[in-house]
This record gives C-alpha cells, structure tokens and sequence, in this order.
C-alpha cells in the first residue's frame, strides 16, 4: 500500500500521531484527506493550548465539507504548522510529511495504548469498505 | 427508514464512482473524481449532471395559461411557445411552496420543472386551485430523466449528437429534438451560471442518452459532475436554493426577487402581501457577502449584526473559483447594501464579512 508508514500510530478518526521521546507530532490520514478531498483551510489551536485526548484540536474543511480533528492523546500543544494558512493543500500533497498539523509535549505515555497500529488501522479500513 | 429513490442513471453514477448521498430522498452522487476540478471544469469547458430527481408537472386544457397566472408571481402570459421563465409558486403571503422553471409549449400547455423535494407538495397545491378552470394538472415526474449539459463547450458538444438546430435555441428556450435517435425536449437552460442545455426524454432511454454525451464530451474536458459542484455553481450565480435561500416564510421581494414579480399582471395568489411590501418596502433582503477572514463560513452559521444575532447564513462555501469564501444571508433591509461589514459566528469566532454585488460570478457573454 505505502498509504500507511508503519512506523505511526493511529485513531479511528484517522489521525496519526508520530512518538519521539516525550513530543508526538500529529496530522491526519492519507484516508482521511482523500476522503475529504481539496483541502482549502485548516484550523489549528494555540502554542500553549492544553487539550485532552478525543478533544477537537481543529478542523479541515474541503469545499463540500467540515470535518473535526481529534487529540489522539492528552497534551501541550508546542508547535503548529503554519505554513498550512498559506497552503492548507499540502494536507492532501503529503499527509505525512509538509501536511502535519501540530506537535505535542504527551501527557500520560499510557494514553497511547489506546491507539492503533498499522496493522490495526489498515484493518479498520477493509472492514468500512465491505459495509 | 424509506428505500431511496435511484434515477435511471443511479448504476452509471457508481460505475463512475460517483460518491452517493441522500439528497431529498433519492440517492445521489454528492461528487466523482473532486468538487473543485468538476466546478472548475463546468466554468472552463464543459460538466454533465443527472438532474432526473427533478419533478416535472404539466397542465393542459383550455385555462392552462389561467392557472399558471394563478399560482405563480412571472407573468406567464408574455411567454411564447417553446418560452421558459424562472418564476415562484407563491403562498398567500408572497413566499415560495417553491421555485420552479416555466415552459410553454403552448397556451393549453405549460411543463413545470420543481424541485425534488416538493414535487407532491406543489403538485397539491396546484391541483388544490383548480376550480372551475379547464385544466388538467400531471405529476409526471416520472415520466422524465433529466440531464444537465453546461459550460461553454455544451454546444457543440450536443450539436454533434442532435438533429436539432442548436444555434437557434437561445437562452431560456427549447426545442423538441432527437439525441442519439432519442426523442427529447431540450432547453438551453440550467443551474451553473454557465451556457448549457437540459434534455428531458423517457426514463428507460437515460443511459443511452448519457453514455453518449459523455462520450462525445470526454475528449473535450467534460467530466460527471455531482451535486456538491451543482451547488457551488449556483451560489456563485446567486441561484436561489430552495430550503436554504428560501422558503415558505421569505417573500420573493424579500430574496431580491422582484424582477419575477409581475404585480402588473392582474390578480394571483400572494399578490397583496407583495404589493404592499412593493409599496412600503421590505424589512429584510437577502445579500451576497465575501468573509474576510480565511475561514470559509457555511450554511446555518449565525449571522450578528451590531452584536445581536440575526438570522442564520442560508448558503456558505468556499467558492472555488473565485478563491473567496462567500455566502448568501438576510439582513435588516438598512443594512443590506453593498460595502456593509458583519459578522458570522464560526465555531464560537466571530469573523468579518462584507455585502458586496452580485452575482459573485458572471460569464462573459459572446
């Protein structure tokens, strides 16, 4: 597939988060975008922010549609992607990469067993497509 | 939950991967590959819609005319055979059951395109003023597949499929016609703000006819276009959406509607209410605003002016075309004028907005 790396984890909201140390940066799926598709804006909060997980962080909106983003884990909001004002496209050029949307400084580690595994996440995904 | 209604097109929707929603009941395809590349393609060369889920009323008889007179604020009379007028079903209070396109084939026979969604409720209510008049009122939405060519490639695009002479029909006429041997009403009509055509014809002859559109318009830029690009289109046009832009509560005057209200005519149903508006004016008007901020607002975000709510943004989007984020929204009529700043409430923000002229987006003419 290589829609998936499977060095993140993942929610089934279709975030992702991506662990270093104590920090995860977080942005959404490649699912998640193409499912949207033209991104043409994208909310973020605040550096400083402190948000709970399965709180809304944001939104990113495509022409036809609103869609919430969720914490996939409790945290400090330390940095945002700015260059997503200019260029809120760059959620749907590369999902993984330019398109990332926040990174965290990661409350309670044991939040994260909460979350997916690609293995998991890809999963979730065939199940949808058989409904 | 109801089955929703398919168009005869409903299996060539999902073999193009239409993505289907409920719109109004019938299940419908929202977009294809993208709503931005099938709303820049209906503005730069040509889109193909499934408008089937329209309905479709005749009446016929001696008093067709008189009734169409009636029921509706145009003024029916000044049509001529194969005429089309935008025009609304009124209420007795001036406001839209609905608003609808009206075609004459003759003056014993009128064919009203309504919306989906109030296809039975305005065929009741016209048959419900019948009286004495000779006139047969038809429910014959479904007798008809409707498809909607539009952009400025639709004719030559269905010049090549037709035995009709396309180059006669001008805007807000029709024809009858033959496409790909199908025997068709086709009208140069439509709901983009772009040139185009709409072809009426039997349900079972709707792929036949569709496949071969698309297949003379492919390799001219025509791509499937669903309804979230429908819709965008319009707003761009300041197309009135019924539902959103209006309703049974919003007179015609009051959504900048007065060049389809005719009090001239003689009597109809909502005349007095619109006559007295006409006269002292109206408290609210619908306008056309630009946000000034990036966030796109959308449809049902409060509108505040002077710190006070008032009302809610009937249509909002991006529109992508333009590159603006724009909207339609009711104002107290001293405020409804263009270069007027207010507010829209975005998830709790308070962002600016600005009235300014519309159309938002008009072709240029040839």
């Amino acid at each position: 597939m290589g829609n998936y790396p499977d060095n993140l984890l993942y929610t089934k909201d279709h975030e992702w988060l991506r662990v270093d140390g104590e920090r995860a940066t977080v942005g959404i799926t490649y699912f998640a975008q193409s499912e949207l598709g033209d991104i043409v804006y994208v909310e973020l909060p605040r550096v400083g922010d402190r948000l709970s997980q399965q709180e809304p962080l944001g939104s990113v909106e495509s022409v036809k549609t609103v869609s919430e983003v969720f914490m996939p884990v409790s945290g400090l909001i330390e940095e945002i992607n700015e260059k997503l004002a200019d260029s809120p496209e760059l959620v749907n050029d590369d999902p993984y990469g330019d398109g990332w949307m926040i990174v965290i400084k990661i409350d309670n580690p044991s939040e994260l067993d909460a979350l997916m595994s690609v293995v998991e996440y890809e999963d979730l995904l065939s199940e949808g497509k058989e409904h | 939950m109801t089955e929703l209604k398919r168009t005869p097109l409903n299996e060539i929707h999902r073999s193009l991967g239409g993505k289907m929603v409920d719109f109004a009941g019938w299940d419908m395809p929202v977009q294809y590959e993208g709503t931005m590349q099938e709303h820049i393609a209906v503005r730069t060369k040509v889109g193909l819609f499934d408008v089937s889920h329209m309905g479709e009323i005749e009446l016929k008889g001696r008093d067709a005319l008189a009734l169409v007179q009636k029921v509706t604020c145009n003024d029916a009379s000044k049509l001529q055979d194969n005429q089309i007028q935008y025009s609304g079903l009124m209420t007795e209070n001036g406001a839209f059951v609905d608003d609808l396109l009206v075609h004459r084939f003759s003056d014993e026979h009128f064919f009203l395109c309504v919306n989906a969604s109030n296809s039975d409720k305005d065929f009741d209510y016209i048959k419900s003023q019948v009286d004495s008049f000779d006139v047969e009122v038809i429910n014959s939405s479904n007798d008809y597949f409707q498809i909607a060519l539009q952009g400025k490639l639709s004719e030559e695009i269905l010049q090549s499929l037709t035995d009709a002479d396309l180059s006669k029909v001008k805007y807000y006429w029709m024809t009858k016609g033959s496409v790909v041997g199908v025997p068709s009403i086709i009208t140069r009509t439509g709901y983009t703000g772009e040139d185009g055509f709409e072809i009426y014809g039997a349900p079972d002859e709707a792929v036949k006819v569709w496949n071969a559109v698309l297949e003379a318009g492919r390799p001219k830029g025509m791509v499937p276009t669903g309804l979230a690009a429908r819709n965008t289109l319009r707003l761009e046009a300041k197309m009135m959406l019924y539902g959103n832009d209006i309703d049974e509560t919003t007179t015609a005057l009051e959504a900048d509607l007065g060049w389809i209200v005719k009090l001239a005519k003689g009597d109809f149903i909502g005349r007095a209410v619109l006559a007295k508006q006409k006269e002292e004016g109206v408290s609210r008007k619908i306008v056309g605003f630009e946000v000034l901020d990036r966030a796109p607002v959308r449809d049902g975000y409060p509108v505040i002016v002077d710190g006070v709510e008032y009302g809610k943004v009937t249509s909002g989007s991006p529109s992508p075309y333009l590159k603006k984020n724009i909207g339609l929204a009711y104002l107290p009529f001293e405020k409804a004028k263009v270069g007027q700043e207010f507010a829209v409430c975005v998830r709790g923000r308070e962002v600016a907005a600005r009235v300014v002229e519309t159309p938002f987006y008009k072709r240029s003419k040839i």
